[in-house]
């Protein structure tokens, strides 16, 4: 211990960490700070990466998410290349890769996640990228300007939001490009059929070829070893030079499980960030949130990591702060923004405000007949109405919605 | 180079010579600027960069764009005529010389 006020360590230096630790000093905490990140860079912003980083439109500082004089002047102590491989809850320390312990009083986990692999003959290897970090992206934006000089064309595998994302930044850079997606249709899991159904087009429309219900067998490679094509279930054979993962990715809870907290594909936490563990808590991508009626909740977003943050350094200072807002998200694809309030798992009828060929519009999930969700596409005007309603707890029906001359904001008075 | 003044909540002012094409939110941030968060990091996507321009410069700084003209709608301190969204205004020659006050909350 390092004195009366003691020591919260914060493990992950991305959005949730950084939060935490903001939120420790606001809250009034006067202890030791230490804030341990196992890349070799300082707090960044990841949303660039898959967009404006990849297009090569950036330079590193642009990412910088605190500057060091910031992080200094809050007395935080940020320590890079700083890999953390086991906790010891019965001495209240972390064990660092590169040697040592530090002794903690209280322990944040904002350990992030992992992009998943497949099981794919000819998979180990050059040419196949993932995208999660910085230095993902950047060998990711060599790998696109190496193909677009020689002509190649790349294989997206996975047409979830990175998929599609890298999909659209890379048609952007001329090269040609095949999404194979597993499923029939595209983001299936969060979007309405006729939003998937409007992102084949638009992504079609940009000149992507786009294989639903694909079945990757195998990547085939020449002499050297570089990928030279993708070959499908149907025989079909896809030539590229450079292939992207965008599998989804697989929450960092192996140190809070090897330490014997509840883990359950995530740590599991409460809606204030706390573990089994009442000195450990929680928060970001490495989390599983228990809800009430005992279902886990996953959300991988950049307003998860900061609500849990601020959650996760309150409980530490024994205040009970629930993330109870209305979960948001967003994705640039070319020149659309879509922007989904709420939680549409589950839904079975959805209704369209606005025109699918207009500019703008917006469709709405209802479960059950209960309105739960709401996708705005270049429409943040009724994102963030959505938002408000689902904060109030103001729930427009099915026909209100379904009537165009009905005023939602309407619901917010009275 | 373009010269930004931010007059941080407190008032202290800090002058920066920004990177043409680098965003007032970027250079705030790489500088260490109190008062701007910037969480979205720079997707125009949760209002959390407001700033308010000079109102006097108002005309040398290019128009909102929709998109961000519908996140002012949720900053989080007062709107004004002259709030904007600093990732959204690119340092050129055009805005050399402004000053930009941040707002006492963005979140």
């Amino acid at each position: 211990m390092t004195g009366a006020a003691g020591r919260i360590v914060i493990v992950g230096a991305g959005q949730a960490g950084v939060q935490a630790a903001e939120a420790l000093r606001a809250g009034g905490y006067a202890g030791d700070v230490q804030l341990l990140g196992d890349e070799p860079h300082g707090p960044y912003h990841r949303p660039p990466l898959s967009k404006a980083w990849l297009a090569s439109e950036l330079e590193a500082a642009q990412l910088v998410m605190r500057a060091p004089e910031v992080l200094a002047r809050k007395q935080i102590g940020l320590r890079t290349h700083c890999r953390v491989t086991a906790i010891d809850r019965d001495k209240h320390q972390v064990r660092l890769a590169a040697g040592g312990t530090l002794d903690y009083s209280g322990l944040v986990l904002a350990t992030g996640a992992t992009p998943r692999r497949l099981s794919l003959a000819g998979l180990d290897g050059p040419g196949v990228h993932v995208l999660r970090g910085l230095d993902d992206a950047s060998a990711l934006a060599d790998g696109l300007s190496r193909c677009a000089l020689a002509d190649r064309s790349i294989v997206v595998i996975g047409g979830g939001f990175i998929g599609l994302e890298v999909a659209a930044t890379a048609r952007k850079k001329g090269l040609a490009v095949t999404v194979l997606e597993a499923a029939p249709r595209l983001l299936g899991r969060v979007l309405a059929p006729m939003l998937s159904d409007w992102y084949a087009a638009l992504h079609r429309a940009h000149g992507v070829d786009l294989v639903l219900d694909a079945r990757p067998q195998a990547i085939e490679r020449d002499a050297d070893g570089q990928p030279e094509a993708v070959r499908l279930g149907d025989g079909r054979r896809v030539a590229c030079g450079l292939i992207v993962l965008g599998v989804g990715v697989d929450a960092n809870d192996a140190l809070a499980r090897e330490a014997g907290l509840a883990c359950d594909r995530g740590i599991v936490v409460d809606a204030c960030g706390r573990t089994s563990d009442p000195l450990i808590v929680a928060a970001g991508d490495c989390t599983a949130r228990r809800l009430d009626d005992g279902t886990l909740l996953r959300l991988e977003s950049v307003q998860n990591a900061t609500e849990q943050g601020k959650s996760a350094a309150a409980a530490l200072l024994g205040q009970a702060r629930p993330f109870v807002s209305t979960p948001w998200f967003w994705s640039d694809q070319y020149d659309r923004k879509l922007q989904m309030a709420g939680l549409s798992q589950g839904a079975d009828e959805w209704v369209l405000r606005g025109r699918l060929e207009d500019a703008s519009f917006s469709v709405h999930h209802f479960k059950a007949g209960r309105w739960v969700a709401v996708d705005s596409i270049n429409a943040p005007k009724d994102h963030l109405l959505a938002r408000k309603l689902m904060d109030a707890g103001r729930h427009p029906t099915r026909d209100q919605v379904a009537d165009p001359a009905f005023d939602l904001a309407s619901l917010l008075a009275a | 180079m373009t010269t930004i003044t931010y007059v941080e909540p407190s008032g202290n002012r800090v002058t920066v010579d920004v990177t043409e094409g680098w965003s007032l939110m970027q250079a705030a941030i790489a500088n260490g600027v109190e008062g701007i968060t910037g969480e979205c990091g720079g997707s125009c996507a949760c209002a959390t960069c407001h700033c308010y321009v000079d109102e006097a410069r108002m005309a040398d700084v290019p128009a909102a764009a929709e998109g961000e003209l519908g996140m002012l709608a949720h900053v989080a301190a007062e709107r004004r005529p002259n709030s904007r969204l600093a990732c959204q205004i690119k340092a050129s020659a055009a805005i050399d010389g402004l000053v930009v006050h941040l707002p006492e909350t963005q979140e």
